[in-house]
């Protein structure tokens, strides 16, 4: 199958990508929503997505786990390669994908269980039966997670009595008690204060010593001081794709310099 | 503002409209509860014995139950006159529990203290003096003699009642049912078509005659008993001078009511609760206990709610989860919401049609053959009833786990797949506990209307007097098949369909508090275990 010629900028080369986006569309019903995406998640490095709402950016991430397979009447062209495999491939099982590309909503969303069993929940599912061996687990991705000194003596407690900042880092521990190689985190501060949103930030700083990140944000700032890779997203297009650094300071791109600057978004 | 004033006095009068329907409402359910409740717990507390002196010369003993104006016979309206309702009982020689006394027509009124009521298994209660106890070597005459002999005899005659009881219940029943079964075994032989001289024909025809053999020694045993129970009788004078004498056998027990101090009475209520709950009907179920009926209402509601839940829960589920939205869900959700509104008898002529007549007379022909035309599962019973009241449930249990199901965030599901659950891990393991508390509303409110519920069950299994519990000693233990009591058609038997409805009323308001008893209590359980539930699952967040 040919494909159309890329109409977005040739991709920044990155050395050693964990995951490649190869053109990549995506259509809800007759809607385009991504158009011929391209580019590369640098392995162990922060990547930003941003834009103005509605860009893609999400679905672009949720495209990386396949989480769109859940959406009625989404149809995808392209390719994502994950470790040489083309994730799209009907030979994939996507729930093993997702296991190795774990998410974190915009929303935290803990299930009604204790602390200990929203945590416990994945290597379960994932046939962990050993008592010792989950207790080793969860300790390990709330300490990962920065949550482990504040809820070291209330694990059996329910997750929803956590407050909000909280609860998302429970979500990050959930998604890594799993021993995920990729993290995905669709606007994990949108609805946090900012000294949640600190700890977080702090958090994904530490994180990217293990794992390659990828993360939607609204916040331009919040970008600037987290990601080592910033794309900026438009209407569907990727319209720049570059080391955060260049593209907040130098971006090469009019409508990406008008974005970060503020003029619309 | 005039306008904001015109406003506030609009919504004045709302609220007050929706506060005073609100209390109106509370008001009726209250009165219901208090009436039921005081009647039902009064039912068994001892009364005076009244004896009255009329203006005719004649007398009367009896309790005082109620007291009303007596209306002119020509306008019908109410005059100062009273009249009072007294309890007379020996309705063997009046042929009525109650009569009505004028209240100017009494010349003198008395509580004597040696006037007794006896409880009778036989003819309800008997009001008068006693004046001799006459048995084998006994015949006393004064009231101490009497009494002294007649606590003696009794026991003896209430150990030969239990004695003849466990024999019918045991031994008898026992060797019925072994009958049964060569009964069955031979006419399986007759339609297998074995020739009429076969050994294993003569091994069944041995048995046969032990087993007859066995059942008349039982029976000898029985009648001898019987006899024994005829002996020594006690007899009494009415108040207008007749003497009777009363079988010991026949009496439960003997009450000097106002010779009672506070805590004989409190004894005696005791113990006629106890009968009640734990006893059983006797005299057409207007006396006695209703523990066959208790026992078949509990059982069923269970039965039901064993059915009803994996039923409801399924197909909410895969309303809900698996199919998608569309005209046919509606259609499905529109179906099930109306199946809720369908009368109750027509549930009850399809459980007939459909589960007693199709999956019972399929089940006849193919595994009790032997016993027809006499059918087993072909007619009413414990577990059609059951059925038929879990389809009549279902739209209820179905609703409330979809709304169960539907509060659960569909961000949850999403968290849980995100990790590379299935649908099916993500449903088990985090959707179905979190919508377990809806779940069990739906339960509590299909157990409250299953509890309550008498049109269907009256063709599909529920009977006036069921001889036997559904459940016994005898393999499996559990009949199924079986019919049963339950306490709302008792309500209406014996308020409404007994001989002695005025006589039996008490026992109405007593059976009435304890469904409801009943109903409450099954809710309350399952009330608790839902907030239990709750409160593990969910902290106080979200």
């Amino acid at each position: 199958m040919t494909l159309p010629v890329s109409p977005t900028p040739p991709p920044v080369a990155i050395e050693k990508p964990a995951i490649r986006v190869d053109r990549l569309s995506l259509w809800y019903g007759d809607t385009l929503a991504l158009d011929q995406i391209s580019l590369d998640l640098a392995e162990r490095h922060i990547t930003a997505f941003i834009g103005p709402s509605g860009c893609g950016k999400s679905t672009l991430l949720r495209c990386i786990n396949r989480m769109n397979d859940l959406v009625d009447g989404v149809r995808v062209e392209g390719r994502i390669l994950f470790s040489d495999r083309d994730i799209f491939d009907p030979e994939v099982d996507v729930n093993a994908l997702r296991k190795r590309v774990g998410m974190v909503f915009q929303k935290s969303n803990p299930f009604p269980k204790s602390i200990y069993e929203n945590v416990a929940y994945g290597p379960r599912i994932h046939g962990t039966r050993s008592k010792s061996e989950l207790d080793g687990i969860v300790e390990q991705a709330l300490r990962a997670a920065a949550l482990w000194e504040e809820v070291r003596e209330r694990l059996q407690t329910s997750a929803l009595e956590l407050s909000g900042g909280q609860q998302q880092r429970l979500c990050i521990a959930r998604a890594l008690a799993v021993e995920p190689e990729v993290l995905l985190l669709d606007e994990p501060c949108s609805a946090l204060d900012p000294v949640a949103t600190a700890k977080i930030e702090e958090l994904l700083l530490e994180l990217k010593q293990r794992y390659s990140i990828a993360i939607v944000t609204h916040n331009m700032q919040q970008a600037a001081r987290v990601s080592d890779y910033t794309a900026f997203l438009y209407l569907g297009t990727l319209v720049e794709f570059g080391a955060t650094r260049e593209l907040f300071v130098a971006p090469r791109e009019k409508r990406t310099q008008d974005y970060i600057t503020g003029r619309f978004g | 503002m005039t306008r904001d004033r015109r406003k506030t006095g609009l919504a004045d009068v709302l609220t007050w409209i929706t506060a005073g329907a609100l209390a109106i409402d509370l008001l009726m359910i209250v009165g219901l509860l208090v009436l039921v409740a005081s009647h039902g717990a009064s039912a068994f507390w001892p009364r005076p014995l009244v004896a009255f002196e009329l203006g005719d010369g004649t007398r009367a003993l009896g309790e005082i139950h109620s007291r009303e104006a007596i209306p002119d016979p020509a306008t019908g309206l109410l005059t100062d006159a009273m009249r009072i309702r007294v309890r007379v009982g020996n309705r063997d020689l009046t042929g009525a529990d109650f009569r009505w006394i004028d209240e100017s027509k009494i010349r003198a009124r008395s509580e004597p203290a040696d006037a007794v009521l006896l409880e009778r298994l036989e003819w309800g209660a008997f009001f008068g003096w006693p004046i001799a106890l006459r048995a084998k070597g006994v015949d006393a005459r004064e009231p101490g003699a009497i009494w002294d002999a007649f606590a003696k005899l009794h026991a003896e005659k209430v150990a030969t009642r239990e004695r003849i009881r466990a024999i019918e219940r045991g031994p008898i029943g026992d060797v019925n049912y072994e009958i049964e079964k060569v009964r069955l075994a031979e006419r399986h032989l007759d339609r297998m078509g074995a020739a009429p001289d076969t050994a294993e024909r003569a091994t069944l025809a041995a048995r046969k005659q032990t087993l007859e053999a066995r059942y008349a020694g039982h029976l000898a045993e029985l009648n001898a008993l019987r006899d024994s129970l005829a002996d020594g009788e006690l007899v009494l004078r009415t108040a207008d001078g007749v003497e009777k004498a009363v079988p010991v056998g026949q009496i439960v027990r003997t009450v000097l009511p106002n010779a009672l101090g506070l805590g004989g009475k409190l004894a005696l209520y005791a113990e006629r609760l106890h009968e009640f709950i734990l006893g059983e009907p006797r005299e057409a179920n207007t006396e006695g206990g209703i523990f066959p009926a208790l026992f078949g209402t509990v059982m069923m509601v269970m039965l039901m709610s064993l059915m009803v839940v994996p039923f409801g829960v399924v197909a909410a589920i895969y309303l809900r989860e698996y199919a998608r939205e569309g005209p046919f869900t509606r259609a499905i959700r529109i179906a099930v919401n109306n199946l809720a509104g369908v009368p109750s008898i027509v549930f009850g002529v399809f459980g007939l049609g459909f589960f007693v007549y199709g999956i019972g007379g399929t089940i006849d022909a193919l595994f009790f053959a032997d016993a027809l035309p006499t059918p087993t599962f072909g007619t009413g019973g414990i577990l059609w009833a059951s059925l038929t009241l879990a389809l009549l449930t279902v739209p209820v249990v179905i609703v409330a786990t979809e709304e169960g199901l539907a509060a659960v965030p569909q961000a949850v599901r999403q968290g849980s797949r995100a990790l590379g659950a299935t649908q099916l891990e993500t449903l088990l393991r985090v959707v179905v506990p979190a919508a377990a508390p809806g779940m069990l509303t739906g339960l509590i409110l299909a157990m409250a209307r299953a509890a309550g519920e008498v049109a269907p069950l009256m063709i599909v299994g529920m009977v006036k007097l069921a001889p036997t519990l559904p459940v016994d000693a005898h393999p499996p233990f559990v009949h199924l098949e079986r019919k049963f009591m339950h306490l709302g058609f008792h309500i209406y038997d014996v308020g409404f369909q007994s001989p002695n409805v005025e006589a039996a009323t008490p026992l109405v308001f007593a059976t009435t508090a304890l469904l409801i008893t009943i109903v409450v209590s099954l809710n309350l359980t399952a009330i608790l275990l839902r907030n239990r539930l709750r409160t593990r699952m969910a902290g106080r967040a979200v």
